[in-house]
């Protein structure tokens, strides 16, 4: 039986994993390939490694921690931020990553989508979504609205139209992010996911709130998800992949145990 | 142990390379030097992408080398498209022929309520006489991404179950191949990639 995949995500700015809180407050939560060694060890079905680094200089110390990471880490890597073009896509491949996430240039450029995906295949491409949902809109849910620039400015997209087109351009997967429950830990954004998990006939990555077990067996019922990202909640020993997985199956979901 | 593994410029070679060397392979890569399929210990053809990247197989020659390797006795492992080539074709690419050392083709996932492609980690039901699958476990998962699949028939080492039962391993004598992704499959994947690397012919006892 197909599992449902807990994904570990580090964030990465300068080398160095960092997390905040609704994409602010920064704190320094170790170094990428420990970090992603440990996750993997503990039982994280898939490591994202998220580069928040602004500057153009970072693109290289990207690279360095990429090869770093995926040195002797053996479940699927995929890498994301700051990817525009096919050509970087490449570049990040070539250092070991698996998949590549395409975000912001994919809204400026959808055709980025079916470049990288004709030369590495659909199984490379995820399509990233940061979603806000908008409070004063008839369904908060369907009028969902894309944000990139880390939150920052909207698309002028809506959420569930855009991941659509993600996957008839050849994206293989969603990672949809909740920003109004990012780093919260208050829970996913079920509707929102499930709403986005019935549009398309492609797995469904959610992100943002993991809090508690329940929040996860919630995400994966109610929100439909295909699997379930978290990032702060593996940091600073809160939880493990281990611990969390058993939890899960203990509660009935069908998760991958590690040996 | 040497492995020659085939380069045709499908999908990341990086990481079957660094899953064979950890377990201890010495691996070399080939995209066209029939010289090295004609002195290969071993060969591996992953892939992940689309079937029709095969056909650089057969424009470099690459296909009747490996089809004489395959009956010298090289023991052959694809991956992925890889296991999909040693069959007849895929509705993928339904122009472009496979190596048919398995008679039959493989076809897309039919049309369920269930995602395509498969993506993620599932289980194996192994055949007891695998070689190749020797020692997996049930409980034991291995990493897949995939929207194409190989028919279960009596060459199928493990079948897995999405949306239908599916061959996700092959083997025949010296022949065999995996669906999943041994390199992207933690510990269970390593232990397949060390079956692989210690199979030895079986002699018959005169």
């Amino acid at each position: 039986m197909l599992t449902k995949r807990i994904i570990a995500c580090l964030d990465v700015r300068d080398g160095r994993v960092v997390k905040g809180v609704q994409f602010i407050d920064i704190v320094d939560a170790g170094d990428p390939a420990t970090q992603a060694a440990r996750h993997a060890r503990e039982g994280a079905d898939e490591i994202v490694l998220l580069d928040i680094t602004a500057t153009h200089e970072g693109r290289s110390t990207l690279l360095d921690t990429v090869r770093r990471t995926a040195r002797e880490l053996f479940v699927p890597f995929c890498v994301g931020g700051g990817i525009a073009s096919a050509k970087d896509a490449e570049q990040v491949f070539e250092a070991g990553a698996d998949k590549v996430s395409v975000n912001s240039a994919a809204l400026k450029d959808p055709m980025l989508i079916d470049a990288i995906g004709r030369s590495f295949g659909a199984q490379a491409v995820v399509v990233a979504i940061d979603a806000r949902r908008d409070p004063q809109a008839a369904d908060p849910v369907r009028d969902a609205q894309v944000f990139v620039q880390g939150g920052r400015k909207p698309a002028g997209r809506r959420v569930v139209e855009w991941a659509r087109e993600a996957e008839d351009r050849g994206a293989g997967e969603i990672l949809l992010t909740s920003m109004n429950s990012d780093g919260m830990r208050t829970g996913f954004d079920c509707e929102l996911t499930a709403a986005v998990s019935e549009a398309v006939g492609i797995p469904v990555i959610a992100s943002g709130g993991a809090g508690t077990v329940e929040h996860f067996v919630n995400v994966f019922s109610r929100g439909k998800a295909d699997a379930a990202l978290a990032a702060s909640i593996f940091h600073f020993g809160v939880s493990s992949a281990r611990s969390l997985k058993e939890e899960l199956a203990r509660a009935g979901v069908s998760v991958r145990l590690p040996c | 142990m040497r492995v020659t593994v085939i380069d045709y410029k499908a999908g990341n070679l990086t990481s079957v390379l660094k899953a064979l060397r950890h377990v201890g392979a010495e691996a070399e890569v080939t995209d066209g030097d029939l010289k090295l399929i004609e002195t290969a210990e071993r060969i591996v053809l992953p892939g992940v992408g689309h079937f029709a990247a095969t056909q650089r197989l057969d424009a470099t020659g690459l296909t009747p080398a490996i089809r004489a390797a395959i009956a010298r006795g090289v023991p052959f492992l694809g991956i992925c498209v890889g296991m999909q080539w040693l069959y007849a074709g895929s509705s993928e690419a339904p122009e472009q022929p496979g190596l048919a050392h398995f008679a039959e083709s493989c076809a897309r996932f039919p049309e369920s309520n269930q995602k395509v492609p498969h993506v993620g980690w599932n289980s194996l039901e192994v055949r007891k006489n695998s070689r190749l699958l020797a020692g997996v476990e049930p409980g034991e998962f291995v990493y897949f991404t995939h929207s194409y699949k190989a028919p279960v028939t009596a060459d199928t080492a493990a079948i897995t179950h999405y949306i239908e039962p599916f061959a996700s391993a092959v083997e025949r004598a010296n022949v065999m191949g995996v669906q999943f992704h041994p390199e992207k499959s933690g510990a269970t994947g390593l232990k397949i990639l060390r079956n692989f690397l210690s199979w030895k012919e079986k002699r018959t006892e005169c």
